[in-house]
């Protein structure tokens, strides 16, 4: 094991994927203190096994998307590995690395905002085919292809020859998970795929998605800032702060039992439907995210914390195992075992 | 079609009855707001809670004077301590903004002027209503920059927008919306731009000023949990119109209108991880095909042929716990009420 946090290494052998220590180093320009260089993921570790689902949560800038498009292959890492089944596919070329990048998909929030709107939905959807030429080489087995996705999503064949603009949200997020599934991934990357969307129509979708993956066995990295969504859909959680994965276990673990002081923070600041006490029990954290470019030193949430000690300042903190549960991982020097966040016992507060 | 037993509550601040707004279109004139009532009391938040397109913003626009020209205001009051705005002249009215009245929208980067400092923005109030210098304005500006939280208020007073988060923005639009202290504050998705720590830090400072200044707060939103967890009372819209109304508590606890219950039972609380959610088949209707009769109809599970033919009116319901009598309740509260033909059934559900 690295020195970083180590997402859960599971009972499985071979996990579809693994994640080691990458960082990903973005030049932009110069801020205040003159620094340049923007660390949008600083050692990130994590697993993904078949057929499971990985929630990965966090602030806005803290690095998800950055993630998501590394490995999507979208971004090259500085430093790291990515391996897919066993391989690097950034050590591939031409139609080696094409035909990795089929395996990795992603659901955005709103399919059709980047789309034109010209377009049908089956046009959309048989998009991805354009550059996987052989994956259905005539035109009457793509048709075939996109009826089926349709099926599978709970539209219709006559859909289809429908544009964007006839469609509900929800419609919408069915098409572009159908279009996703178009070149048969292995893991399909869903950044914030039902925020845009209704409550009722929210969980239409969250059990479609719930529904595809016990069919198809496809794994999800699940991106949204709902805990309450991520613990409905996610077998383990990653939470993010500033670059780095500071928490990972299952959702149980992360939500219930929150050792890092950032996870359990955002856990009681989330609203949530059975606390009807005007939100009194809440950790409310002082100030901001820190800019990405100048990170404090040691612990990166050291400015927020509220049992920030000088240790923090000078070491950034190791990864630590949650007494008696080994894959509940989390980076403070001074983890929390009292806090029992969803009982409402919230000791200490700051 | 009064609902609420005026008698015994303490006058509201704001009481909207009947507000119906309507709405030119291409397609032909639709009423985006139908016949919307509900109060405010000081100290109190009132949420309205629907989901997108079912004209809570409509509603908020309209009581704040605010609505876009294809919109009007065709019939209601809307009764802000004790004077009918829907009355009033457009030069009345902009006197009532500000000192009466604050409101706060989602979005605030664009309700803030990109090419003005911080300062001259939250200090116009004073100028205009209180006629003060621009340095006695500067100075009222520091001080509520102060008040709602902003670090180093002297020396970003001078700042642009731009130079602002979005959580430091939205307090500043905050700041903008109490700074003559008025009676009433709409805040319009205060937060949902904003990310979950900096969420709780908005809702909080909220919250304290409500409890200062004894304000009265519309928090139109449309999630759930942030009802739960913020307001006093409750109006649910769909399709322009209030299908439910009365205390959280009440509602949350006893829904009774199916569109309330289904929202309620759509949230994924404690559902166990691959179990099927509970979901509202569907999508609301557009605005120029609402059916007449019912409009939750076409979505709704214990749809009979009554509720195509007569709109179910707002009517109080006989409470679950069968020992008070319906529509009578303890001064100062607010009768649970739903329009719905079936709601009474619903309460042995
Ligand atoms: N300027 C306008 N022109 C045409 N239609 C409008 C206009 N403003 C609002 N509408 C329509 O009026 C209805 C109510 O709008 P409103 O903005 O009040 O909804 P809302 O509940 O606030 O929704 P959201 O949560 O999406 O903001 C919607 O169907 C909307 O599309
Ligand atoms: N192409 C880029 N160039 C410069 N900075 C970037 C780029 N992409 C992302 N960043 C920065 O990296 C950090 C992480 O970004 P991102 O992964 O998009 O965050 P999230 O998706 O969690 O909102 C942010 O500070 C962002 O501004
Ligand atoms: S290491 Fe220190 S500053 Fe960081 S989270 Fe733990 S206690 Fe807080
Ligand atoms: S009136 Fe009829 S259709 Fe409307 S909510 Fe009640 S039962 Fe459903
Ligand atoms: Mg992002
Ligand atoms: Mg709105």
């Amino acid at each position: 094991m690295s020195e970083t946090l180590v997402g859960a290494v599971r009972d499985q052998q071979s996990p579809l994927l693994e994640v080691r220590d990458v960082t990903k180093t973005f030049h932009v320009a110069k801020s205040p203190s003159g620094n340049n260089r923007l660390r949008a993921l600083d050692g990130i570790s994590l697993t993904l096994g078949r057929g499971e689902t990985l929630g990965l949560v966090g602030e806005s800038g803290c690095g998800k998307s950055t993630l998501a498009r590394t490995l999507m292959m979208l971004e090259r890492p500085d430093a790291g590995t990515v391996l897919f089944d066993g391989t690097d596919p950034f050590a591939m070329h031409g139609k080696e690395l094409l035909a990795w990048r089929r395996r990795v998909q992603m659901v955005f929030q709103d399919p059709f905002a980047s789309l034109n709107a010209r377009m049908t939905a089956g046009e959309i959807i048989s998009e991805p085919w354009r550059a996987h030429r052989d994956m259905y080489r005539s035109s009457k087995d793509r048709e075939a292809r996109v009826h089926e996705l349709l099926h599978l999503v709970g539209m219709r064949p006559s859909d289809a020859r429908k544009s964007p603009q006839e469609f509900s949200g929800g419609q919408r997020q069915r098409i572009g998970i159908a279009r996703a599934l178009a070149l048969d991934p292995d893991v399909i990357i869903l950044d914030e795929p039902v925020s845009a969307l209704d409550l009722s129509v929210q969980a239409q979708v969250l059990n479609l998605l719930n529904e595809l993956q016990e069919r198809l066995g496809v794994s999800y990295i699940f991106i949204s800032h709902d805990l309450s969504v991520v613990r409905f859909v996610a077998d383990r959680v990653a939470v993010m702060y500033l670059g780095r994965i500071i928490e990972t276990g299952t959702a149980e673990e992360v939500f219930d039992s929150p050792r890092h002081p950032y996870a359990a923070a955002l856990t009681s600041a989330s609203p949530r439907l059975d606390r009807s006490t005007a939100g009194r029990d809440k950790i409310i954290l002082r100030d901001e995210i820190p800019s990405p470019l100048d990170p404090p030193s040691g612990c990166r949430f050291r400015t927020r914390c509220w049992q920030a000690q000088d240790i923090c300042a000078e070491q950034a903190p190791p990864a630590d195992q949650a007494p008696g549960s080994p894959l509940h991982l989390s980076e403070c020097h001074f983890p929390l075992d009292t806090i029992r966040v969803r009982s409402g016992e919230l000791t200490p507060t700051p | 079609m009064s609902t609420i037993d005026t008698a015994s509550t303490p006058s509201p601040v704001l009481d909207v009855k009947g507000l119906s707004v309507t709405l030119r279109t291409p397609r032909g004139t639709v009423r985006a707001v139908n016949n919307v009532s509900f109060q405010a009391q000081a100290g109190k938040t009132l949420a309205l809670l629907g989901e997108s397109g079912c004209g809570k913003s409509m509603t908020a626009k309209a009581i704040a004077g605010l609505l876009d020209p294809v919109a009007e205001v065709e019939e209601g009051q809307m009764i802000l301590d004790g004077q009918d705005l829907a009355t009033m002249t457009a030069r009345q009215r902009r006197k009532v903004a500000g000192p009466q009245l604050g409101i706060v929208f989602q979005d605030a980067l664009t309700a803030l002027n990109p090419v003005y400092k911080v300062g001259t923005q939250l200090g116009e109030a004073f100028r205009i209503h209180q006629k003060l210098s621009a340095r006695q304005a500067r100075s009222k500006a520091v001080e509520l920059m102060q008040r709602v939280g902003i670090p180093e208020p002297e020396s970003r007073v001078d700042a642009y927008p731009h130079q602002f988060s979005g959580g430091m923005r939205q307090r500043i639009l905050i700041a903008m919306a109490v700074a003559l202290n008025p009676s009433l504050l709409i805040a319009d998705e205060p937060t949902t731009a904003l990310d979950v720590t900096i969420q709780a830090q908005i809702m909080a400072l909220l919250r304290s000023l409500r409890e200062e200044n004894n304000l009265a707060v519309v928090l139109i939103t449309h999630d759930l949990a942030v009802v739960a967890e913020e307001a006093d009372t409750v109006a649910v819209m769909y399709a322009g119109n209030v299908v439910e109304t009365g205390t959280v508590a009440e509602v949350f606890a006893n829904p009774r209108h199916p569109y309330t219950r289904g929202l309620l039972e759509s949230v994924p609380v404690d559902a166990v991880r691959g179990s099927t959610l509970s979901s509202i088949p569907g999508n609301p209707p557009e605005l120029h095909n609402v059916p007449s009769g019912c409009v939750y109809q076409s979505r709704c599970p214990l749809v009979q042929e009554v509720c195509r033919i007569t709109r179910p009116e707002l009517l109080p319901v006989r409470p679950a716990s069968a020992t008070a009598a319906p529509g009578v309740h303890h001064p100062g509260t607010v009768a649970q009420a739903a329009a719905c033909h079936f709601s009474e059934e619903l309460a042995h559900v």
